[in-house]
């Protein structure tokens, strides 16, 4: 019996009593709203707090055209991964295997395309199945065995390392097909030609044009929900908040463009990350399956109850991770231009990191797409940058990994103000 | 005055929002075994807990005098240090450890000087676990993994262990209910040699029949409030004088008024049988059936341990246990309710016991737990419409009374009431023709609680089936058209209301294997 839960000691009439643990009430209100808003937008703070800094320590190298466009060329393919672990460490697990995985996928797509000559759109396709296949094989042990995913990710680290060198026969196999590469470290062509922007000097009108469709698609969408959400009396921003929000990333759109379009285009593997992190913002917002991964992670036992499939959601999961982890594997491959037997090492560190910077809870069930993003850039501004200056490689580390310790201890100090009764 | 070895004295303990005990005294004698009986929730474990220290000096008002010296524990050692040992409900031993292991824990037999002090006398462990073993009658090796033994011989190895601490005053909760007969009695023997070997013995239980035959005081708590102690020599002192006294209590006007309009069968349980996931052997719940009609609330009462919970959850989707069997009609034609999906789609709703636990998700807002069993009438191929989820919470919030500033709220920061709104609102938005509500109003003050009972009116008057458990007699006789009491895993009786009585409910919840069945 629980102790903790007795019948209410005074009998009698029927009391009409306004429950006194409501929240909401005066200070307490603003308060927790104030707490949520800082656990909410720190992250994006923190990031333009880096920035700044970085930029003032390099003496404005940080935001140089070409400079800009390596930070986004060099962090792709841990992007590329933090947007499958977010979703991963949301739903409560973890995957230590993806960095081995990046490694035994570039292996495949080298073999297929240079020793085979398969054609790259059909080797790409094999070689993303290969990473389903391996997703699969993980999410089968994780969900449906109920080995925990520290443990069959930790040995799927050693499996594909071991078989990334099996298939390489512990050598690089390169060079890789123009287009692969292209997709890797290249850079939209000048379509419509350059056009003057003063004293910028001349930038490339194509990309400009994308970057301004893009803002106005931003506009648009949120107009709408706000549109619609006004339309069923929900509470939204106030109106100058909303514009704005907007306009701020409007002006970031717009200033990355103009120093990308200033230098040599748009990268390729830029508007792919676009529209992964569009795609799987929608997925994680909007579909029943994307939902369905938060209540997993937010309490597992009341997802089963409440007749979600558990046991699939996850699998589901890894699969994903598998495909995202063989597309950074080819992307990876392909810009160093050849596939190596180290390849990925420790990237899923990295793409831990990322997530649990950009707002995860350890315990999962908490987390965002463009979180992860951009606790990824973070890590990547503080790379380059320290680079930039000079700074050697461990201390570089030294810095990363004492920014991932204070945002996971932000992150849990929020909480307990907030109270959170799982803390308790 | 110094035959009393415990004097409890003005003991008041409040959780936010719930009074648990109120002033309550207890006064035990030395070498005697006392017993406290009370229903579910009377605060019989809440003050056990106070007594050993759990709920440390200070969280608790009121005067704690043992062997003649006032205590002010600050946890559980400092009451171990003067030799009261609480031995809890569910067991605390670590089952891949041996029984010497256990037995030592946290009391290690250390060397205490020379070359290997601090380190473990391995030999003097496990010579001085033989000892109390046979003390306690367990003919087992020392070294035996405590996971090897069965339920019965664990609770001998946490006597054991309280022997070992030098006990003088040992608490029991409950220390028979997951036990067979033969366990049970060679237990009730044990506490009895322990007895005349001077250690005072305090026990909770729910078995009258067990109380009678062992102790020599009874103790009752009603609602947070002790009762009265009654000498268990004295003639008058019968089952039926203890259940007087757990359940005596005014009804009045705590229930809303309801004209019930019963319609055809609904659901129908037949010869349902579920065993334990962890003792394969041991059955559940044995051979249940029961009907529900629309339009009627009907009552499963019973004690812990009687298998209300486990046969709500095993025919919502094989929610607990293991080899199931037994039908389950809908409408008159047998279904499949082998997933939780199953169940949900056949339209059957069950609010678990443990909303915290089991029913949301605390962390996110009341909009997402709202939609959380009913997504899919949200989305179209596989989309969600968030702003007709936000139309549907919001209606809600607004029938159910919820209170707080939006659906944006999260639940973790509810009070129960609101949480149990929240809970109650996911599930009837699955349009279910059958709930199945578990302790619907457990930890719940009583102005909510009110509200729920209307909520329960109202679903009963659109034509919805209510399986309502209650662990609260009062609540099921206020409420119900019909009660079910379970005992040890099976239905012993089906009382039409006009015929139900506390006294009645009590006798068939208590009721044992052997007795008959008292229609």
């Amino acid at each position: 019996m629980s102790g903790t839960a007795p019948a209410s000691a005074d009998a009698g009439a029927p009391v009409r009593k306004t429950d006194p643990a409501a929240p909401g009430t005066g200070n307490g209100r603003s308060l927790s709203r104030l707490t949520i808003n800082v656990r909410q937008s720190g992250i994006y703070i923190a990031f333009a707090l880096i920035v700044a800094l970085f930029t003032v320590l390099t003496g404005g190298d940080l935001l140089q055209p070409q400079n800009i466009s390596n930070i986004i060329v060099q962090n792709s393919y841990i992007l590329i991964l933090a947007i499958g672990m977010i979703l991963i460490i949301i739903s409560g697990h973890i995957d230590l295997s993806v960095g081995s995985v990046v490694g035994v996928t570039g292996a495949v797509a080298a073999v297929l395309m240079v020793n085979h000559g398969v054609a790259w759109p059909l080797a790409l396709l094999l070689t993303l199945a290969a990473g389903a296949a391996i997703g699969a094989w993980q999410g089968y042990w994780i969900a449906y065995f109920g080995i925990p995913s520290f443990i069959v990710t930790l040995a799927g680290m050693l499996l594909f390392r071991a078989l990334t060198l099996t298939v390489l026969g512990n050598q690089g196999i390169g060079p890789f097909p123009e287009e692969v590469r292209t997709l890797s470290n290249g850079f939209t062509e000048g379509y419509l030609g350059n056009i003057g922007l003063g004293v910028l000097g001349g930038a490339d009108l194509f990309s400009l044009l994308v970057g301004i469709a893009a803002v106005a698609g931003l506009a648009a969408a949120q107009w709408r929900t706000r549109a619609a959400r006004l339309g069923y009396r929900q509470t939204v921003d106030p109106f100058p908040v909303f514009v704005l929000k907007i306009a701020a990333a409007g002006v970031l759109i717009m200033a990355v463009t103009v120093q990308l379009a200033r230098f040599h285009n748009l990268p390729w593997v830029l508007v792919l990350l676009a529209a992964l992190v569009l795609g799987y913002t929608v997925l994680t917002n909007r579909t029943v399956f994307g939902r369905r991964i938060y209540a997993v992670g937010g309490n597992l036992q009341a997802a089963q109850l409440s007749g979600v499939k558990v046991k699939s959601i996850v699998f589901w999961l890894f699969v994903n991770m598998g495909v995202l982890s063989a597309l950074a594997g080819v992307i990876f491959a392909g810009r160093l231009n050849q596939a190596g037997p180290t390849a990925g090492t420790t990237f899923e560190l990295d793409a831990i990191a990322a997530a649990f910077i950009g707002g995860a809870a350890v315990q999962g069930g908490v987390g965002k797409v463009v979180g992860a993003i951009t606790g990824g850039l973070i890590m990547g501004v503080i790379n380059n940058g320290m680079s930039l200056m000079g700074a050697p490689s461990e201390r570089v580390m030294l810095v990363k990994g004492l920014v991932l310790l204070a945002a996971v201890a932000f992150d849990v100090w929020t909480k307990r103000r907030a109270g959170s009764p799982l803390l308790r | 005055m110094t035959d009393d070895i415990l004097r409890m004295h003005g003991i008041t303990k409040t959780f936010p929002g719930v009074t648990a005990l109120a002033d309550v005294d207890l006064t035990v004698r030395r070498g005697a075994i006392h017993a406290i009986c009370g229903e579910n929730g009377a605060g019989k474990s809440t003050l056990m807990k106070v007594l050993s220290g759990v709920y440390p000096h200070g969280s608790y008002d009121g005067e704690i005098v043992f062997d003649g010296e006032p205590c002010r524990f600050a946890s559980i050692r400092d009451s171990e240090a003067r030799g009261i040992v609480i031995i809890h409900q569910e067991l605390a031993l670590c089952p891949q450890l041996s029984i010497a292991e256990n037995i030592f824990l946290g009391n290690e037999r250390a060397r205490r000087r020379g070359l290997l002090g601090g380190l473990i006398d391995w030999n003097r462990t496990n010579h001085e676990a033989a000892a109390l073993l046979e003390r306690v009658g367990l003919p087992e090796s020392p070294v035996t993994p405590v996971a090897d033994l069965g339920v019965g011989k664990q609770q001998l190895v946490e006597i054991a262990k309280a022997l070992a601490k030098r006990v003088r005053l040992l608490i029991l909760d409950e220390p028979t209910a997951a036990l067979n007969d033969e366990d049970s009695a060679h237990l009730l023997d044990l506490v009895r040699g322990l007895r005349d070997d001077g250690i005072t013995c305090v026990i909770i239980s729910h078995k009258l029949n067990e109380v009678l035959a062992i102790a020599d005081s009874i103790s009752i708590l009603r609602d947070g409030r002790m009762i009265e102690t009654l000498d268990a020599a004295a003639d008058d002192v019968t089952e039926d004088r203890i259940i007087t006294g757990m359940v005596g209590r005014d009804l009045e006007h705590r229930y809303p008024p309801r004209t019930p309009h019963i319609g055809e069968e609904v659901l129908r349980i037949e010869d349902w049988t579920v065993h334990s996931p962890s003792q394969h052997d041991r059955k559940v719940v044995d051979g249940a059936s029961l009907t529900l009609r629309r339009g009627e609330i009907v009552g499963l009462a019973g004690l812990m341990g009687a298998g209300r919970t486990e046969l709500a959850m095993s025919v919502f989707g094989r929610s607990y246990g293991v080899g199931v069997s037994g039908r389950v009609l809908k409408d008159g034609k047998p279904i499949d309710v082998r997933t939780v999906r199953d169940a949900i789609a056949h339209g059957i709703a069950y609010a678990t016991e443990d909303r915290k636990r089991y029913g949301l998700n605390l962390i996110e807002d009341i909009k997402r737990n709202v939609s959380a069993a009913g997504l899919s009438r949200l989305a179209r191929r596989g989309w969600v419409d968030g702003n007709e989820e936000y139309r549907v919470a919001d209606g809600f919030r607004t029938r159910m009374n919820i209170k707080a500033p939006d659906v944006s709220a999260v639940t973790g920061q509810l009070s129960g009431g609101n949480q149990q709104k929240v809970v109650l609102s996911k599930w009837i938005f699955t349009d279910p023709d059958v709930l199945i509500l578990d302790e619907p109003t457990r930890g719940i003050d009583v102005g909510a609680k009110y509200e729920i009972y209307s909520i329960i009116n109202g679903l009963a008057a659109e034509g919805k089936a209510i399986l309502l458990i209650s662990s609260e007699l009062p609540e099921l006789l206020g409420m119900c058209d019909r009660i079910y009491t379970m005992a040890a895993g099976r239905i012993t009786g089906e009382v039409p209301r006009a015929e139900a009585t506390q006294e009645r409910l009590m006798y068939l919840m208590t009721m044992d294997k052997e007795q008959e069945k008292v229609p």
